[in-house]
């Protein structure tokens, strides 16, 4: 018999390492294509890098440098810009749809997937349709004027003061479809007891919008606003397709900046250095929120 | 879609009922009216484009462009068409989502029944991988796939969606396989089934809705996917979406626009189509990659 147990002792010891040797392939992929990358940036951006990697250690200088160049503060400022517009529009609309579709809409079925398609496109195939839909010369101005407007002008997307706002409208027609339906799932999962109680007490529709069911869709605000933050931090083909960062550079974003300067303008560690700013950015919103969404699950 | 198909309790008279509709409408022709440009304008001339309406149908219906933008236009440097990089596309998506798809799996099934100390945080290690913006792996991942010498090739851009796609799809079938009861695998445990046996006889049979899940999030990203085909893929590997930007964006010659939409429409009917066949498991895809946990 002793042999026997030590037997099934080896088994089981076999059975529970079996798991963590198929764990760890996946596990050793991200600690090092992800976080050893990260601090491997990270290292860079404290070096004098330029066309290729280098060792020389210069401390914070990159950082200060970067915030010394005008086309990184361009940069901030457009993505303060265009994120601010960005997330406020879609939520707005993508709120307004789902209300308007919650009230018992004959062809929601139809409507629904319309709305959500330009989610399922490559942003180069968005940037590409709005580049010349929104091109004074063959889109919509074009068009107006042939059809007998010929003062309309719009010609925002040359104009290097309103070209930042020409992105705002293809990221939110491609993205607005998508919080629509977050929204819309939140609104189907509110219970319908509270919203009669309230009708009964005489609460018009719009208060009992305003005072009950905004608020109870507080969880799904906080869900489109974490993901749209994300997207907007790391916007880049959408800038690429629709107006390649001009005029001029009146459409850079951080990660168009981070590109160019470490591929084409040979600065490396300043590239570095904005590349570990976005991380910083883009991890001071979503830590405390995947770390709140972890622990409640925990529980 | 995977919301729940009660009513809402609200009721709206018959005049809210008229504005409801004309909004709802007006916002479906917005989504709408790009690809209807795009379109219409891809089976015209290109003397009908540049003197014409955009909105207008064609006079001269022809899928002259279509053809063009397939096997003839000028991308990059060579008058190739989309086709190769169509190809290209193909032979990257398929190996990525397939291998990342396995993995997450696995790693789901493992990180919910046979829970150790400290999954939780590796799982949380593996869900922010998912949000970093990927400009921050982009210079040591460029020197990596160089030292591999699988720099430029369709095997390295394989390698990239594999390691960055794991995120997703560990997070999806985690959570699907959380709700699954465990006591039915302690069952099978004690009935001496191992590792694999539990995990080919018990969880697989039941994953077919969250696979067709991950697989469809799995391929939109990956076929979308610009950021990473344009730094690593060089020319041979290009794929479509780089090629696409390269053709739309190429400042030589005449700018033929019908080709430039009959390639837009080509990169986005993969995803679209897949869209329009199993949109249910697209959103359901999208909400679990955004309510997390």
């Amino acid at each position: 018999m002793p042999v026997q147990n030590n037997r099934a002792d080896i088994r089981t010891r076999l059975q529970d390492l079996i798991p963590k040797i198929v764990l760890a392939p996946s596990v050793a992929a991200i600690l090092i294509f992800v976080y050893g990358f990260i601090v491997f940036t990270g290292y860079l951006s404290l070096t004098d890098s330029k066309m290729l990697p280098s060792f020389d250690f210069v401390g914070f200088d990159n950082y200060a440098r970067l915030f010394d160049l005008p086309a990184w503060n361009t940069a901030l400022i457009n993505l303060v810009i265009f994120a601010a517009l960005y997330i406020a529009i879609c939520t707005v609309i993508g709120l307004a749809l789902a209300i308007l579709l919650d009230q018992k809409i004959r062809g929601e079925g139809l409507l629904r997937p319309i709305y959500l398609y330009p989610m399922a496109l490559s942003f180069i195939v968005t940037g590409t349709a709005w580049k010349w839909f929104l091109d004074p010369g063959l889109g919509l101005e074009n068009t107006m004027h042939l059809w007998g407007w010929t003062d309309f002008q719009f010609g925002w997307i040359k104009d290097r003061h309103m070209a930042i706002y020409t992105l705002v409208i293809a990221a939110v027609w491609q993205t607005s479809g998508f919080v629509m339906a977050m929204f819309l799932a939140g609104l189907r999962g509110i219970d319908n007891e509270i919203l009669k109680a309230a009708q009964i007490d005489g609460a018009s529709n719009f208060a009992l919008y305003r005072r009950i069911v905004i608020p109870l869709l507080r969880p799904a605000f906080l869900s489109a606003f974490v993901i749209l933050f994300h997207m907007a931090i790391k916007s880049y083909d959408l800038v690429i397709a629709l107006t390649g960062g001009g005029p001029g550079r009146a459409t850079e974003l951080p990660a168009t900046f981070m590109y160019s300067y470490t591929f084409t303008r040979n600065s490396m560690g300043i590239g570095a250095a904005s590349a570990v700013i976005m991380l910083m950015t883009v991890a001071a919103i979503m830590i405390p929120y995947l770390y709140s969404e972890l622990g409640r699950k925990e529980k | 879609m995977s919301v729940a198909s009660q009513d809402t309790a609200v009721k709206t008279g018959g005049i809210a009922k008229v504005f409801i509709y004309l909004i709802l409408i007006l916002f479906a022709l917005f989504y709408l009216l790009p690809l209807y440009v795009m379109l219409t304008n891809s089976l015209k001339p290109l003397s009908e484009i540049t003197g014409g309406n955009m909105m207008s149908l064609p006079r001269d219906w022809t899928i002259e462009a279509w053809l063009s933008a397939w096997s003839t236009a000028q991308v990059g440097v060579s008058p190739t068409g989309l086709q190769p990089y169509f190809v290209n596309s193909i032979l990257m998506v398929v190996p990525a989502v397939a291998i990342s798809t396995v993995l997450g799996a696995l790693n789901g099934y493992i990180l919910t029944k046979w829970r150790f100390r400290g999954d939780t945080l590796l799982f949380g290690l593996m869900l922010f991988a998912c949000f970093i913006p990927f400009q921050i792996v982009l210079i040591p991942m460029a020197r990596i796939l160089g030292l591999l010498g699988i720099a430029g090739t369709t095997q390295g851009l394989v390698l990239v969606h594999v390691v960055y796609g794991i995120g997703f799809s560990t997070l999806y079938f985690r959570n699907y396989y959380a709700s699954f009861p465990t006591e039915l695998v302690r069952a099978a445990m004690i009935d001496g089934a191992g590792f694999f046996r539990i995990f080919w006889r018990i969880m697989l049979p039941v994953s077919g809705p969250i696979a067709v899940v991950t697989i469809i999030w799995q391929f939109t990203n990956i076929w979308n996917d610009f950021l990473f085909g344009a730094s690593f893929a060089g020319l041979s590997a290009m794929p479509m979406t780089v090629a696409l930007n390269n053709l739309v964006n190429s400042s030589t010659g005449v700018r033929e626009y019908n080709v430039h939409f009959a390639g837009a429409i080509m990169a986005a009917l993969p995803t679209l189509l897949v869209y329009i066949v199993a949109g249910r498991f697209f959103v359901r895809g999208l909400m679990a990659g955004s309510v997390k946990g």
